[in-house]
Order: C-alpha cells, then sequence, then structure tokens
C-alpha cells in the first residue's frame, strides 16, 4: 500500500473536516485556554507559601502588585486566607467550563466528519462498477468502513487536540520556569528531551511488537473457524484430540507473544518512569539547595515541583500521540484507496428508448484482462417473449454473457443490440430497470420478506407481492414461517434454505416485470420438482418477457425456443433441443447421460405410466 | 430454519460471575499473588514522593542547612530505583495474568466445543460461538487482568494517603476528605450514565457495521436492482443517528470531567486554607502543609478508576455471562461413566487393539425429538445387517437426517435403543464407534491445507501411496493431477478454491481412506455439472459396496445402487425393499420415482 505524504494527509483531514471550521478553532483557542488556566494553581500556592505565611514581597505584574496593595497587603491575606481558596475553586470552574465547550465543540467536529467520511464511502461504493465487487474482499472492505473510519475519527476527536494541549502545557509551564527562575529552569527541563526522544522511538516500536500479536491472534481465530465450520467432519473423524493440540499450540503461543509483549512495555515504563522521577528527584535536591543556599523562595520550589509534573507526563502523552498519527495515517491511506477507485462513469446524456425485448448479439467478444478471452465472437438474435436457454461446463463464459446484458461489464469486441439499439448508447441505469438479473448467489437484505420481495418496487401492493411469491413457488414457505411475510431474515433473523432464498430472489425479480428477464443458474438450489412448478408458472408469462436461463437440467434447457452450447467462450451449437440431440456434441452428451438413467429403468417405467 | 434467540442478561452487577470466572484462572494464583505485592509496594512508594520533599522542606529549608542532603538525595535516588523496578514487575504480573486468563479461557472453552453434540451446533451459530471464543474472551481477559489492577490499585493509593495524612495530621486530613463522598457520588453517576450511552452508541456502530456488511455483500444485487440511491438514503438516516447519539454523550462526558475536578479542586483549596492558618499560626509545618496539597489532588484519579472500574464490570458482564454460558454448556453425548474402562479392561488400554465391528445395527423401539419438541420419530424399529446398504427416500423433514444421525449416535434416542452387533451402542466408548464411522455431508467441508492433508485428515498416518489409491478409486485422482500442484495444491479457507464437485470428490476420498465399517452419505442436491456428476456417482458406489451403509439420497442411480430401499414419512417407515420390489408394488416410491425420472430425463 502506498503510504501518504504529510501534504495530501493534511488535505484529506481537511476535506472531511468541511463545514466544521467555527467549532474547530473555538475547541483549538480553548485548549489553548485551558493550559493556560492550568498554569495559574501552581501561582496561587506560591503566593500563598511566600508570601502570606512567609512574609516576603509578592514579585507582581504591576497592575496586580496595586490591587494587592489596594486590598491591604499581606495582612490582609493572613485574615482573609480563604480568598485563595476561592480564587483556586473560580480558576478550576472557569477552566471547566472551558473544557466543557471545547469538549462539546470537538464532539460535533469529530462525528461531523465521522458522518461524512462514513456516507462517502457508502456512496462510493454503491457507485462502484460491477466488477470491483465481484473481486472486492468483504471482511476487508468492511473493516476499512468502520475501524478505519473510527482510527481516523479518534484522531480528530481526541488525538489532534491531545497534540495541542500536550504541546501547550510544556511549552506554557517550561517558559513558566524560565521566568521564574532561569538557572532551576535549566536542571529541571535537563532529563526532559530524552524522555521524549526514548519514548518517540519506543511508540513507534511498540506497533511492530504488537504485529507479531496481531498476526498469531488472527491465525487462532481462523484455526477456530474453521474447526467451528467443520465440526462435524471433526467428530466423525473422531480427530477431537488432534484439533485440541493444534488450538493449544496457537493459543499458548499466543500467550507468550502477549506476556513476551507486556515485558517491552513493562521495560520501556521502567525506564521511563525512571528518568522521570530522576528529574524530578534532581528538582527537590537541586531545589532545596538553591532555597538553602541562594535565596530562592520555598514557594517558587514547590512552583518548580507542579510544573516539572505538568511538563513530563505530557511530554510522555505526546510522544505517543505522534507515534499513534502514524495508525491514522495508514488508516487514512486504506479509506483513501477505497475512495479512488473509479466510479461507473457518468451516463446522464445517453438514451433511454422503449423496450420490448428484442436482443441480438453480434460477435460479440469480452476478456477481463489481456490475452484471456472469456467471451469470442458470440452471435445470436432473440425475438420478444422468446425463451433462450444456456448450457456450458463452468468456466465456458455463461455468466459473464448474462452479465453484459445488464451493462455490468461491456463487451470488449462487437455489440449487443436491444431492439435494434446498441446497449452502449442506453442509460445503464435504464438498461437495469428493463433487464432483470436474477444472481445464482442470490443474496437477501436483514429485512422482512416482504420487503425484500419489493425492493425492486417498494410501492407494491401486498397482493402483487403474494403474486409474485406465488409464481417463484415460495409463497407456502412464507406462510409457514410464524410472521409469514413480516419475518425477517439474514443475520438477526430466520435462516433460509439455499433453494428458498433463491426462489425469494426469483420473486423480487417478477415483480419487476422487466421486458428481459435473466436466470443466472438461480434454481440450482431448488428440487428438480419445485423447478418444473415454477417453470410452468413463468411459461404462463412467457409471451411477455423475453428469458434467458442458464442451467445444468436438461428438462429446463429443453423447452427453450433457441439452447445455446457454450465452450471455451464461443457458441459451439446453438439450436432447440430437437436439432440438437439429432447432432454430436456436448449437449446430445449430457442429454444422453441424463436419461440414461432412465433408459433401464423404462421398462418398469413405461409400465406404470 | 431455526432462529437462535440470545438470552437476555441482567443489568445488576453480579459478583457471582466475576468470582467464577476467576475460579478458571485457578493455576494463575501466584502471579495473581506476585501481582498484588508489586502493586501494594508500589502505592507506598508513591506515596513516599510527597513525604520525601516534605522532609526536604522541614529538615533542609525550615532549618536553613545543606548539611546531609547528598544523603537524601542517594535514598531519593535509591528509592527511584526500586519504583521503576516495581513498575515493571507490576506491567509485566498484570500482562500474566490478562494472557492467562485469556489463554485459560479459551482452551476450556475450545475443550467444550470439541465435546460438544451435533445438537449444540445445529442450534448455535458459529458466528456466535466465534465471537465468545475470541473478543469476548479477550475482553474479559482485559477487564479482570486491568480491572483488578485498577481496583486494588485505586484502594491501595487512598488507603496509603489517607494512612499517611492521618499519621501526619488527622485533623487536617478529615478535612481533606470531606470532599470524598461528594467525588464518588458525582464520579459513580456520571460512569453509569456515561456507559449506558456508549452502549446506545455502540448499537448504532453495530447497525452501521451492518449496513456497510450488507452493502458490501450485497453489492452485486443491489446494481441488479438499481437501488443505489434508496440505499444510500436508508444509510444516510443511520449515520444521522450515529452524529446525534454521538454529540449527545460526548456533551454529557465533557461535564464529568470540569465538574470532578472542580470539585476536587475544592478539597485542595479547604487545604490550602485551613492548614495555611495552621502554618501561620505555627501549629503546622510547612512541608507538612505541602504534603496535604499533594495528596488532595491525588484523591481524584484513584476515585475515578475505581467508579470507571464498577461501570465497566457491569457493561462486560453480558460478556461473562455469555462466556461462562459456553463454558457450562453439558455434552449430552458422553462415554458413561465405567463404559472406556470396562472395555479397557476387555481388549486393552490401545484403541488401536480394539475389536472391529461387523456393523449390523438394529433399531429397537426408538423413539426420539430434538430437545422439548416434538417427536420426529415414535417406536421405530428397523434391522440393518452387516454389509447392506440402505437408501433413505422421502420429503424433506420426514426424519431421514434424524435416523441417520441417530444410527451415528451424533444424538441418541430419547427412549428405545440402538444396538450395533446385537449389543446397545451405549456400551461402547464413543471412540470406538467413531472411529469406524465414515461421514459424508451435504456439503462438504475441507479444511485449509493441501489436497493430500485433507484427504490423510481421516488416517494421519496414511501413505502418499495411500492417499493417491483412496483418490484413485473415487476418480478423484485425475482432477487432482490437473490442479497446478497436483496433491500439493492448497484448498484454501474452507476448499475456497476448489469447485463444488470437486470438493464432494476430495471428501469421498476422504471417507473412502477411514475404510470405515459403517457410512453415511447425506447427498448434496445442488447441481454439479454433468462430468462430475458421474464421478461422484462412481464414487458412491465404490463407498457403497459390501459395507453397512445409510444414504439421504436425492438421486435415482445412487437410489438405484442401493440394496435396500425406505420410503420415510413422517418417521415412519411406509415402504421398505429393493428398488424392483418397490416398483412392483406401484405405491409412493413408484409415484415418487416416475416423477424424478421425468425431472431427471428429458421429458419427451
Amino acid at each position: 500500500m502506498k503510504r501518504l505524504t504529510v501534504r495530501t494527509t493534511v488535505r484529506r483531514l481537511a476535506g472531511f473536516l468541511e463545514g466544521t471550521a467555527a467549532p474547530y478553532v473555538g475547541s483549538v483557542l480553548f485548549t489553548l485556554l485551558s493550559a493556560a488556566l492550568s498554569m495559574i494553581m501552581p501561582l496561587v500556592f506560591r503566593f500563598v507559601v511566600d508570601t502570606v505565611i512567609d512574609g516576603g514581597s509578592p514579585a507582581l505584574p504591576p497592575l496586580l502588585q496595586s490591587f494587592y496593595a489596594g486590598l491591604g497587603s499581606r495582612d490582609f491575606f493572613v485574615a482573609n486566607l480563604w480568598l485563595c481558596g476561592v480564587a483556586i475553586v473560580v480558576v478550576n470552574s472557569i477552566s471547566g467550563g472551558v473544557d466543557f465547550f471545547k469538549g462539546k465543540w470537538m464532539a460535533i467536529v469529530s462525528e461531523h466528519s465521522a458522518r461524512t467520511i462514513r456516507m462517502k464511502l457508502y456512496r462510493h461504493l454503491g457507485a462502484l462498477p460491477y466488477s470491483y465487487h465481484a473481486k472486492a474482499e468483504t471482511g476487508d472492505l468492511v473493516q476499512r468502513c468502520t475501524s478505519d473510519v473510527d482510527t481516523v475519527r479518534k484522531f480528530l476527536a481526541l488525538q489532534l487536540l491531545e497534540i495541542v494541549r500536550c504541546l501547550a502545557l510544556v511549552l506554557f509551564s517550561a517558559g513558566l520556569m524560565f521566568l521564574l527562575d532561569p538557572g532551576m529552569a535549566l536542571v529541571s527541563v535537563a532529563v526532559t528531551p530524552v524522555v521524549f526522544v526514548t519514548s518517540l522511538l519506543y511508540f513507534r516500536k511498540e506497533r511492530t511488537a504488537f504485529q507479531a500479536y496481531d498476526e498469531q491472534e488472527g491465525r487462532l481465530s481462523t484455526l477456530l473457524q474453521e474447526n467451528l465450520t467443520g465440526v462435524r467432519v471433526v467428530k466423525a473423524f473422531a480427530r477431537q484430540d488432534d484439533e485440541m493440540a493444534r488450538f493449544e499450540e496457537g493459543n499458548s503461543s499466543l500467550r507468550e507473544l502477549g506476556i513476551k509483549l507486556m515485558k517491552i512495555v513493562g521495560a520501556f515504563w521502567m525506564y521511563s518512569d525512571f528518568l522521570c522521577l530522576v528529574q524530578m528527584g534532581a528538582v527537590v535536591v537541586f531545589g532545596t539547595y538553591r532555597v538553602v543556599e541562594a535565596g530562592m523562595s520555598l514557594g517558587t520550589l514547590l512552583a518548580f515541583i507542579a510544573y516539572v509534573d505538568m511538563l513530563l507526563y505530557p511530554l510522555r502523552g505526546l510522544a505517543r500521540t505522534l507515534a499513534d498519527a502514524g495508525k491514522m495515517q495508514i488508516s487514512l491511506s486504506r479509506i483513501e484507496e477505497v475512495l479512488t477507485e473509479p466510479e461507473e462513469p457518468s451516463d446522464e446524456e445517453l438514451l433511454e428508448p422503449e423496450i420490448r425485448g428484442g436482443v441480438t448479439f453480434e460477435h460479440v467478444g469480452f476478456r477481463y484482462e489481456e490475452g484471456k478471452d472469456v467471451l469470442e465472437d458470440v452471435s445470436f438474435t432473440v425475438q420478444k417473449g422468446q425463451t433462450v436457454a444456456i448450457l456450458g461446463p463452468t468456466g465456458s463464459g455463461k455468466s459473464t454473457l448474462v452479465h453484459l446484458l445488464q451493462r455490468l461489464y461491456e463487451p470488449t469486441s462487437g455489440r449487443i443490440l436491444l431492439d435494434g439499439v446498441d446497449l452502449k448508447s442506453i442509460r445503464r441505469a435504464h438498461v437495469r430497470r428493463n433487464v432483470g438479473l436474477v444472481l445464482q448467489e442470490a443474496f437477501l437484505f436483514s429485512r422482512s420478506l416482504k420487503e425484500n420481495i419489493r425492493l425492486p418496487r417498494p410501492d407494491a401492493e401486498d397482493a402483487t407481492v403474494h403474486e409474485a411469491a406465488r409464481t417463484a413457488a415460495v409463497h407456502d414457505d412464507i406462510l409457514a414461517f410464524d410472521q409469514g411475510y413480516e419475518t425477517v431474515v439474514g443475520e438477526r433473523g430466520v435462516t433460509l434454505s439455499g433453494g428458498q432464498r433463491q426462489r425469494v430472489a426469483m420473486a423480487r425479480s417478477i415483480i419487476r416485470e422487466c421486458p428481459v428477464v435473466v436466470f443466472d443458474d438461480s434454481l440450482s438450489a431448488v428440487d428438480t420438482e419445485t423447478d418444473s412448478k415454477i417453470r410452468a408458472e413463468l411459461g404462463a408469462r412467457r409471451h411477455q418477457s423475453t428469458t434467458f436461463i442458464i442451467s445444468h437440467r436438461v428438462s429446463t434447457l429443453a423447452e427453450a425456443d433457441l439452447i445455446l452450447v457454450l465452450e471455451h467462450g464461443r457458441i459451439a451449437q446453438s439450436g432447440t433441443h430437437a436439432e440438437l440431440v439429432a447432432r454430436p456434441g456436448l449437449y446430445r452428451r449430457v442429454w444422453e447421460i441424463q436419461s440414461a438413467l432412465g433408459t433401464e429403468a423404462d421398462g418398469e417405467g413405461g409400465e406404470g405410466a | 430454519m431455526t432462529q437462535f434467540e440470545e438470552k437476555d442478561f441482567s443489568e445488576k452487577l453480579d459478583f457471582g460471575i466475576w468470582k467464577r470466572l476467576l475460579a478458571h484462572g485457578r493455576g494463575l494464583k501466584p502471579v495473581f499473588v506476585a501481582l498484588g505485592i508489586s502493586m501494594g509496594l508500589l502505592a507506598c512508594l508513591e506515596t513516599l514522593g510527597p513525604l520525601l520533599t516534605k522532609y526536604s522542606i522541614d529538615h533542609f529549608v525550615a532549618q536553613g542547612t545543606v548539611a546531609g542532603l547528598p544523603w537524601f538525595a542517594l535514598l531519593y535516588f535509591g528509592i527511584t530505583v526500586v519504583q521503576a523496578i516495581s513498575t515493571y514487575f507490576f506491567l509485566y504480573n498484570a500482562g500474566r495474568v490478562e494472557a492467562g486468563m485469556c489463554y485459560s479461557i479459551r482452551r476450556e472453552g475450545f475443550e467444550r466445543l470439541q465435546q460438544l453434540p451435533f445438537s449444540y451446533y445445529d442450534r448455535t451459530p458459529v458466528g456466535w460461538i466465534m465471537a465468545r471464543m475470541t473478543s469476548d474472551s479477550q475482553r474479559l481477559a482485559e477487564v479482570i487482568a486491568w480491572g483488578l489492577v485498577d481496583v486494588f490499585w485505586g484502594a491501595a493509593s487512598l488507603l496509603t494517603a489517607s494512612v499517611a495524612m492521618f499519621i501526619l495530621n488527622w485533623r487536617l486530613a478529615l478535612v481533606t476528605m470531606a470532599v470524598v463522598p461528594a467525588l464518588a457520588y458525582a464520579s459513580l453517576f456520571f460512569q453509569r450514565r456515561m456507559l449506558e450511552s456508549q452502549r446506545e452508541i455502540r448499537k448504532t456502530n453495530s447497525r452501521i457495521t451492518g449496513a456497510f456488511n450488507e452493502g458490501i455483500m450485497g453489492a452485486r444485487t443491489t446494481k441488479t436492482l438499481l437501488r443505489e440511491h434508496k440505499n444510500s438514503e436508508e444509510f444516510q438516516e443511520l449515520t444521522d443517528t450515529m452524529y446525534k447519539s454521538s454529540v449527545r454523550a460526548a456533551v454529557f462526558s465533557s461535564l464529568y470531567i470540569p465538574l470532578v475536578s472542580v470539585l476536587a479542586s475544592c478539597g485542595s483549596a479547604l487545604v490550602l486554607v485551613v492548614g495555611g492558618d495552621g502554618v501561620i499560626s505555627g501549629v503546622l509545618l510547612m512541608g507538612t502543609l505541602y504534603a496535604f496539597i499533594s495528596y488532595a489532588s491525588r484523591f481524584f484519579d484513584p476515585i475515578r478508576h475505581l467508579s470507571r472500574i464498577f461501570a465497566e464490570l457491569q457493561a462486560a458482564q453480558a460478556a461473562a455471562e455469555r462466556v461462562m454460558g459456553l463454558l457450562g454448556e453439558k455434552p449430552e453425548i458422553v462415554d458413561a461413566p465405567g463404559v472406556r474402562e470396562a472395555f479397557s479392561a476387555q481388549y486393552g488400554a490401545d484403541p488401536s487393539g480394539w475389536p472391529g465391528m461387523d456393523g449390523r445395527i438394529e433399531f429397537r423401539d426408538v423413539t426420539f425429538a430434538y430437545g422439548e419438541g416434538e417427536k420426529v420419530l415414535e417406536h421405530f424399529d428397523l434391522v440393518v445387517p452387516s454389509g447392506q446398504s440402505v437408501a433413505l427416500v422421502g420429503e424433506t423433514g420426514a426424519g431421514k437426517s434424524t435416523i441417520v444421525n441417530l444410527a451415528c449416535r451424533f444424538y441418541e434416542p430419547t427412549s428405545g435403543s440402538i444396538l450395533i452387533d446385537g449389543r446397545d451402542y451405549r456400551e461402547y466408548p464413543m471412540h470406538w464407534l467413531y472411529s469406524r464411522l465414515g461421514y459424508v455431508l451435504q456439503s462438504p467441508h475441507l479444511f485449509s491445507g493441501t489436497v493430500e492433508e485433507n484427504i490423510r485428515y481421516a488416517k494421519p498416518t496414511a501413505t502418499r501411496e495411500e492417499v493417491e489409491a483412496a483418490a484413485k478409486l473415487v476418480s478423484a485422482h485425475e482432477f487432482i493431477l490437473r490442479l497446478e500442484k497436483g496433491y500439493d495444491t492448497e484448498v484454501g479457507e474452507g476448499g475456497d478454491r476448489l469447485s463444488t464437485g470437486e470438493k464432494q470428490l476430495v471428501s469421498f476420498a476422504r471417507a473412502v481412506l477411514s475404510d470405515p465399517c459403517l457410512f453415511v452419505l447425506d447427498e448434496a442436491t445442488s447441481s454439479v455439472d454433468t462430468e462430475t456428476e458421474q464421478a461422484i456417482q462412481h464414487a458412491i458406489l465404490q463407498l457403497l459396496s459390501g459395507r453397512t451403509s445409510f444414504v439421504v439420497a436425492h438421486r435415482l442411480s445412487t437410489i438405484r445402487n442401493a440394496d435396500r430401499i425406505l420410503v420415510i414419512s413422517d418417521g415412519r417407515i411406509i415402504e421398505d425393499g429393493t428398488h424392483r420390489e418397490l416398483m412392483s408394488r406401484r405405491g409412493h416410491y413408484h409415484a415418487l420415482y416416475v416423477s424424478q425420472f421425468i425431472d431427471e430425463s428429458v421429458g419427451v
């Protein structure tokens, strides 16, 4: 995968942030303000210790100095120490308010941009061509759309501001320390660059260490998945003990990796805690020395202790966040990869002619990649209302041929005519509205059966839905469910058998009443009896639609007006059943094999008939 | 067609379930102890920090001397070293607890899964089990390890700081801790609600994931149905909901930290005012005031962690209950006590020395129901002599698969008994039966690995020659040689790189290699191309010959090749005989055959 440059990263992120400039700027400003406010508390303590308690004169800026003198100098504060307490609470309340708005605005910014990314992805996925989805790996894509989006969202919501916050805290506290006592300040920040650099290096490295763990975890779940889906085989061959040993191996090596990882983590924190504590110790010891020998005030020392605390921990946090930014970049480039896939080109200017159902293939050829022809020189003509059956071994190009009819792919040579109009000059949406395609692997959406059937026609009446289901011989199956047509299918509902799924998909296509209908082996899981029932029902409608059927069943093929036998992407034979049976070739072979069962039983079967 | 029902879980925090879960980490006791010790030490050392500063203030600063400061520095450094080392051990031990808990839960879960009967898998989706075994167990181990750490750490730092304060000045200690109840209450209140809103967000989030999943898996269907636009509209609604609830939740949690930190600052302010007065009037040492101020600001974090962990335990409870549910599943079919011992005593402990099986199967007055459901079989009797192949035909749901599963002892009769070679099969060890059984499923399942490994799965000791011989017997050899690397071709996850027909042939070879005494075939209905179909028919013929076998048959040729045909309807045998006999009877079988015949051949 290509790693994004910082420039494209920033440009992409800025694109997602569009429309959120006001809350975004607001939250950055308030982050700075909040960091500045947290600098005040140690100063209040310092004032109390040095001036109120110790009686030293406060080194205040002129404005505060006159305010201090006006109130009555030290004596006033000795008598009214509670005012300092109130000051602390007030400062904290203000900074609390600031934090609240900062949090709210940032939530708006990050959630808004997350929504933008999700919508972009979803729309884009819908607009990608069929060929993309035919190859797509679902798991990986879903991951890009969910956890990668979440990583980017978290970066925007938390890490971006965290960087600002940490930087501000570090700069403010270091700056204040230098203002208070430059010599002391030098000692106080001496170790901090080391803390920062080692942390940064470590968090970078940590990622690779985690990778080994993640990979092993992936292996373990693959192992588990396989065992569970094949559990019947495991049992049938009495292989439980071996499976257990295999799992044990993976499981314990995951444990060892986990412990090893924690050792690395522990070593880092040990080292980095050591550095931080040494820094703190240096401040306490050297500060004590400065107070006793060089006249630094005790309040200043205590303020230094507080500021070093505000410096060291954000510094480690900053290192972690910067290292995590790398993760965000990876996620972002994974999202980018999806978004830059080319969509189906826009075709609004193309024709939308009336389609009645005549189909002509003129020397059509197709290949997915150079040198590997899937279809070659395919020519045939079908009249409106006729049925074409296609037979051929796996990989002969049957599915590709019917996919071309919906403009899911474009022919690489030759042309397809729909009622005499070149398919290429008709809008894709219009083609798909008029050519119904039922895929072999029927996909049902996780909603009710009724909604699934009327998916292409959301306004269809119940009666229409039932009628379509009846034609597809699935009406009775549906009524057998507790909730009938309202039964929800898919992940959160009832699981249908393969045959039922195919028949629902069939009903879904019937309801569209397209002038051209294509069945891509879409009754393969339906038993032969039901298959013939459906064909009989469809037969009643056939005068309306031109039908393409891919099937292995001779009984299905035999009824067609035109049978095409595909071999290696070419039409090897074509004609009616009677014609093809009379000639040697694949069709006759298949017919002989499928009827050979019958010849022997003919006598017996014939008697009964 | 079963709808898997997820049990509803209680919302109240139940410590019992956590205790029981902890019991699964028995072997980790020393690690828990080590973790406790390292954390206790660390908490003490952290509490020591302000005391050291206090000493420095009251001793060196107050008395204006640096005598002994080097020694003080050395002590500080020494404590630093010890503290850093205990940090390491604390993290290391916490990691060991986490990894160890996760390991134990998964090991026990996997062991249990291997023992659970088919019925469990019939009613439980694989995805559900996967979630329990992967993310849930990971999450629980995390919650247990780091939750314990948080609880212990929070308690220890609260305790050590309190002790230090009370020793220094109990009055001021009471003042400092005045805000603690309010802090604790506010934290608990917010954490609970934050978790609730997070749960809400998680639900929406999983709907979004579902929508993406569906959008991608169904992309091709969407395209063919021209639904892209409508789907986007629906998705927009979902992301809007997500936006609203996320922002609402974020606003709520943006309230929490400021509110609690204002409360905590009240504590600091109180200490400063009361303690400051004390120092001015000379009853309190300056260093003591510093120590109190520094402890006061430390109360906030442990309390926040403690309330968070309670809330998290509550949130993770559902996961805990589900995992415990899995670990507590009873393997319904197990060797009765003493069966294996008795068998070993008779034939020796080594299963390879156990006697063979003749293969006479008898169902004697068998009644069977799935769970509490309707009876599928009632008073069912059947005798299958050794070596006979039996084809079971009839409509879906008639009970064919049930009969087969009972014969294999994947289920056991609800009442009545099944006898193998004249003896109730519950008197044999399960291993004896399963290692003599060949079982080929409707949808063949292959494991990732090579073709050879998959065939050898039936008999790990088989040589390459035996593997090839088995493949030849079922006509799989030819197509295997045509694969890229022959027998060493990787079949991919679940055998995905092979076609359905090829997978079937490999699974036949696998069954042949195990040379079973009892063979069961659940024939596939899905169509494969005609030539593969022929190879499969040939393979079936090989497998059936000379063995007791049951075939749930759909193809005429398979049916006709059986020695005996049983027509099953509503859990009863309505016709029983050879093809010839049943044809001449002109009953159900005849009708079935004729209609099937017309469908399979061409209705000329």
